[in-house]
């Protein structure tokens, strides 16, 4: 017994033992960016980073919040459907009240309809994967009601401030970028420190015994989907702010690129496991490939069979190591 | 030898057990050595007892034999014939079946289909189910077990549960059972009753490798017992010579006193800390009763009779339609946990992988998952004191040798029930509700547990207690409650003798 792994008592009282499973997909992260470094000449540059921050924000912020939903127990299908109701109020609200207005109506708008969505899925007690796909719906139709099926935008001398989240800020990064990282530490160590962050893992993980240890689940889930509606607004004013309009159909289909990314990253969807890091690891490696394929000059719609081939090997080396350790 | 192997199939189940012999078994979990160098060879058609502390690596043995998990050094023979055994097949093939705690069914199917899951009988590609009734029958008579083919698994008590999977391993041909604490979760008469059929296989030429921590019943069962401490083979050894005491010191390698310890008398003037008064659930009818401080109950009743369910009442876990509950003359609102455990009424539940536990979580989250606000700031853990805390809660329930970090699905059995053990131990109680306190721990954890129950109470807890094991609740409780069909059918004081328990209990 040679001790080569040294265990090191940290505050927290865990025990860090370095092992490839934990972070094998940080160094996937690694030789993809390794490889991209060495192969153009473009890819380690500040001007490309700000552009992949940028490209990472939208995924990133709903990535965060499906990993608070997915260690939960729960999968939120509704988060791009509540993001564009949030973004069109949000557009809405800046034409009568101004901009300023219009981005807190649009996050107040998120975090209602996500708390919404949690009441509905916690007091019918529908599977949350079905319960979301029909809220999804009645949200994307709620959207083309209110808009008439058109695009809104905010009024042309309201523009450019309406644009704020693409602007440049901390360290170049737009303001977007940074709107996404700040989220990701908040709830990172809402989930690592907080008691909401435990009780979260042990709803997810085992309910029966949560409930019977005083936890109320039915108030997790609704915070859980109320916060998942407030990322979502984020990543709609993004949206918004970028394209300069809303509509109902924007940003169809990335809930799902969300959750993937959060499983590429390792968290576990059978709840009750996971970490905040891994869904950005997870972002990032897809961010990074659809932007090696624009670097290398490739045909993009290859892109799209790696990342489903991601995915796959993803969710199969955690069932391979999985039984690894258990055997 | 092809005819051999040919019979081998046709007649599985009537051909003689193999001895087994493994040597040198190694098994490690990273850093950690669960066995080390075990050798020892089981003859066949013995009952063989294998025993040790919690942690001591019998299930890991078990395993290994039938093929869940592989070893990681030391070699296996069957008469004399090395084999390889990587996989449940593998062991399945060569005649041993493992029948672990957690048991293997699929519960929405029937008996029938899980005894013959995956090897039923067919002509051509078709189904002949005729030709497995027939079989189910026989090895009914072999068994003398009384089960319907029809009845869908999850439907049945745990007993019959167990008997399905036993037929299923008959059915497969297996002449060697590895049998991972089977009577840990019967009742007494289910219990009496698979023993009966331990025996009678036996008889008919079955090796059966039993875990158990009852020590009279390993007594009054095995040909012989293996022992383990810390992974390492102790000892094989005939059964005849031993006696309870003689083989704690071998599993302990000390001295120790597993006796209940004696439970200090009530003081009179100690007040009525619960009172329940006609508490009703769909489970339970009209429940009625009280303890005092420093007091222990125990409900007595055969499986099914309502003793969890009334727990469950009382903790506002199950919802209730009549009758209330009272902490200190205050009224708890009706089906609300949260309710009790703010007046001071801890649970601790009958099921550690469904109820008790997170298993995807450390041990010390799960220890301090019931507390959390009590080492909070601003909804932040405080984690240095969590960590002492839980360290404390360790040590004072034996948890030996688990880091707070290390994932709970890695303890073994009687380890994660004296973490869930501990769960309620961070902040003493003033009522608390034990269902089966000791289920799988072992005896010494076991008189822990006990000492730790009297403990409590003595500083004033008003604890009840239910347990399927009547010396557990005699030796433990000033009074006894009886349930039948959910109602408190009879009400006894501590020198009840556990003839008039069981008479009233079994009472139609
Ligand atoms: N997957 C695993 N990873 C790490 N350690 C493990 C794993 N499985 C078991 N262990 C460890 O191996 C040791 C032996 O476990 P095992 O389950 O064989 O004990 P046991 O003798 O059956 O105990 P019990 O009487 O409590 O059931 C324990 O210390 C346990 O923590
Ligand atoms: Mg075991």
């Amino acid at each position: 017994m040679t001790t080569t792994s040294v265990a090191v008592p940290s505050s927290a009282g865990k025990k860090f033992n370095l092992n490839f499973k934990d972070f094998g997909i940080v160094f996937g992260l690694a030789a993809i960016m390794l490889f991209l470094t060495l192969n153009t000449g473009t890819f380690l540059t500040g001007r490309n980073f700000i552009n992949l921050f940028d490209q990472a924000a939208v995924v990133g912020l709903l990535a965060a919040a499906a990993t608070l939903c997915i260690i939960s127990g729960v999968f939120d299908l509704s988060s791009t459907a509540t993001l564009a109701v949030s973004a069109i109020s949000g557009v809405m609200i800046t034409q009568h009240f101004g901009v300023a207005a219009g981005f807190f109506g649009a996050l107040l708008v998120g975090a209602l309809l996500g708390s919404i969505t949690g009441l509905i899925v916690v007091s019918t007690k529908v599977n949350s994967f079905i319960g979301t796909l029909a809220v999804s719906i009645i949200y994307r139709g709620l959207a083309i009601v209110i808009t008439g099926g058109s695009i809104v935008a905010p009024l042309p001398d309201q523009l450019a401030s309406f644009q704020t989240w693409t602007w440049p800020s901390l360290l170049g990064l737009t303001a977007g970028s940074v709107l996404m990282l700040a989220m990701t530490v908040v709830l990172g160590i809402v989930l690592w420190r907080t008691t909401f962050g435990r009780r979260i893992y042990a709803v997810g993980g085992n309910q029966e015994a949560a409930r019977l240890s005083g936890i109320r689940t039915g108030s997790i889930h609704v915070a859980v989907f109320a916060i998942s509606g407030l990322c979502s607004a984020m990543a709609g004013m993004i949206l918004a702010s970028r394209a300069g309009s809303a509509q109902p159909a924007m940003a169809i289909g990335i809930e799902l690129t969300a959750i993937a990314a959060v499983v590429i990253g390792g968290t576990s969807i059978l709840g009750g496991q996971g970490a905040m890091w891994r869904a950005f690891v997870g972002v990032m490696i897809l961010t990074v490939i659809s932007n090696g394929f624009n670097l290398l000059h490739w045909d993009t719609t290859y892109q799209q069979v790696v990342t489903g081939v991601l995915i796959l090997v993803a969710v199969a080396a955690d069932g391979l190591f999985f039984r690894k350790s258990t055997r | 030898m092809a005819i051999q192997q040919l019979e081998k199939h046709e007649h599985a189940s009537r051909r003689t057990a193999p001895e087994i012999t493994v040597s040198g078994i190694g098994k490690s979990y990273g850093a950690t050595q669960v066995l080390r160098d075990v050798t020892l060879s089981v003859t066949p058609g013995e009952i063989h007892g294998i025993m040790g502390e919690n942690g001591a690596g019998k299930s890991t043995l078990l395993k290994i034999l039938g093929g869940a998990i592989t070893a990681d050094s030391g070699t296996m023979e069957l008469d004399g014939q090395p084999v390889r055994i990587a996989t449940p097949r593998d062991a399945i093939s060569h005649g041993i079946s493992l029948i672990s705690q957690e048991l293997a069914l699929i519960p929405n199917l029937s008996v029938l289909e899980n005894v013959f899951l995956g090897h039923w009988s067919n002509r051509g590609s078709l189904l002949s189910p005729n030709r497995d009734c027939d079989h189910f029958a026989r090895l009914l008579e072999e068994t003398g077990f009384e089960l319907d083919p029809r009845a869908t698994v999850g439907t049945l008590p745990i007993g019959q549960q167990q008997q399905v999977e036993i037929l299923k391993a008959l059915a497969r041909g297996a002449k060697v059972l590895c049998m991972d604490e089977p009577t840990a979760v019967l009742n007494e008469a289910e219990k009496e009753k698979l023993l009966q059929v331990v025996k009678r296989l036996a008889r008919t030429g079955t090796t059966v490798l039993i875990v158990s921590h009852y020590l009279e019943e390993v007594l009054g069962l095995v040909n012989r017992v293996t022992i383990l401490r810390d992974g390492q083979h102790i000892v094989t050894e005939d059964a005849g010579g031993h006696t309870p005491e003689s083989l704690v010191r071998l599993m302990v390698g000390r001295e120790v006193d597993f006796l209940i310890p004696d439970v200090p008398q009530v003081p009179s003037e100690a007040g009525t800390v619960i009172r329940v008064a006609g508490l009703t659930s769909a489970k339970v009818k009209d429940i009625s009763l009280e303890v005092r401080r420093g007091e222990i109950l125990g409900i007595a009743g055969l499986v099914g009779s309502g003793r969890s369910e009334t727990l469950l009442a009382v903790f506002g876990a199950d919802r209730t339609t009549g009758g209330h509950v009272e902490i200190n003359g205050r009224r708890i609102r009706p089906s609300s946990i949260r309710d009790s455990i703010k007046a001071g009424i801890a649970l601790i539940p009958e099921s550690r992988k469904e109820q008790g536990l997170v298993m995807s979580r450390p041990v010390g989250e799960n220890i301090a998952l019931s507390t959390l606000p009590a080492r909070s700031w601003a909804g932040f853990v405080r984690t240095r004191r969590e960590w002492t805390e839980v360290k404390d809660v360790s040590k004072s329930v034996d948890l030996r040798g688990a880091r707070p970090g290390q994932p709970i699905a890695n303890l073994s059995g009687g380890n994660q029930q004296k973490a869930l053990f501990g769960k309620w131990l961070l902040n003493p109680p003033a009522v608390l509700l034990v269902d089966e306190p000791t289920r799988g721990v072992d005896i010494a954890a076991k008189a822990r547990i006990h000492s730790i129950i009297v403990e409590l109470a003595a500083r004033g807890t008003a604890v009840i207690v239910v347990s399927s094991e009547l010396e557990e609740v005699l030796g433990l409780s000033h009074r006894i409650h009886v349930m039948r069909h959910g109602r408190i059918v009879a009400e006894f004081d501590r020198n009840a003798t556990r003839d008039e328990v069981m008479t009233s209990a079994f009472l139609k």
